[in-house]
């Protein structure tokens, strides 16, 4: 995917400009602005597409059940590696 | 937090928007979300190579440290998989690339929204946003039950700024530095994975 070279070329440059805090502040400001903007754009192609609108409650819905999946399944095999590797218990004391 | 809130302010805006049908119609084949994305990966590498910690993980290869952003990493693969099965409307592969966000929701949405369309990308925004959500309230129950690991690999790639404060609280500050490690390791691996699976 040619998005992933726009990741590495910023990563690139993020690194040459690593002790200029002020342009790598400005550059945190600027991606918050275009988040704001993209996740816009999202709710835009959703608001205007009415099968999606009506989805939505389903697709949270769905988010939820696959969130509580993600959680569930880290917090145990997490919990799996204290043990074996960490030497920690699982409960507190 | 105060950022969920206003991305959530900002999906709701688009959302009525289009339902207002308050922009000129073919304003979205003008396909702007392509140029702000290309303008936000770029924004957030920078980031990523300008923080010294990134650097650090990299030069320091501690072999053992890395089991934990690897554990939540297949655990949440682990749950999803199963998971997944009660999500008829998703495919596994979809549920995957949702699931590898590990609650870096702003930038796995518009990602995964790019390449597997908007309705999976409005799923992996909220999935990510309840994950960190759920991490900030639940940190001290999950080490309770679970032990000292566990809120770490559930905030996932947001243990390193956003739950990294609830995380410190619950398992003690001598764990911060794991749970740097936890979000930077995660934070670079989500984008990687999510267009790994969805290609």
């Amino acid at each position: 995917m040619h998005v992933l070279l726009f990741l590495a070329a910023g990563t690139f440059v993020g690194y040459l400009l690593r002790s200029r805090k002020n342009v790598l502040a400005a550059a945190r400001t600027a991606a918050m602005w275009s988040l704001y903007l993209l996740i816009f754009l999202l709710g835009l192609s959703v608001g205007t597409n009415d099968a999606v609108v009506r989805a939505l409650g389903r697709l949270g819905m769905q988010a939820l059940i696959l969130s509580a999946g993600g959680i569930l399944g880290s917090v145990l095999v997490a919990c799996l590696v204290s043990r074996t590797f960490f030497r920690l218990g699982c409960h507190e004391e | 937090m105060k950022n969920s809130l206003v991305i959530l302010a900002c999906l709701i805006a688009g959302i009525l928007v289009g339902i207002l049908a308050l922009l000129p119609r073919g304003f979205l084949d003008l396909d702007p979300t392509a140029y702000a994305l290309n303008a936000l990966l770029f924004l957030v590498g920078t980031e990523i190579g300008g923080d010294a910690r990134v650097w650090e993980v990299a030069r320091k290869q501690n072999a053992r440290i890395l089991l934990v952003p690897l554990s939540a990493i297949l655990g949440t693969y682990l749950g999803v998989a199963v998971f997944s099965v009660f999500v008829p409307g998703v495919g596994f592969r979809e549920s995957l690339a949702v699931g590898s966000g590990f609650g870096y929701y702003s930038l796995a949405s518009v990602l995964v929204a790019r390449i597997g369309g908007k309705t999976l990308g409005v799923i992996a925004l909220l999935a990510n946003m309840a994950r960190e959500f759920a991490t900030l309230i639940g940190a001290p129950l999950l080490a309770r039950y679970f032990g000292r690991l566990a809120p770490i690999a559930s905030g996932g790639a947001t243990s390193m700024d956003t739950t990294l404060p609830v995380i410190t609280r619950s398992v003690g500050a001598d764990y911060a530095v794991i749970s740097v490690v936890n979000g930077v390791v995660l934070t670079v691996l989500a984008p990687l994975l999510i267009t790994a699976i969805l290609r």
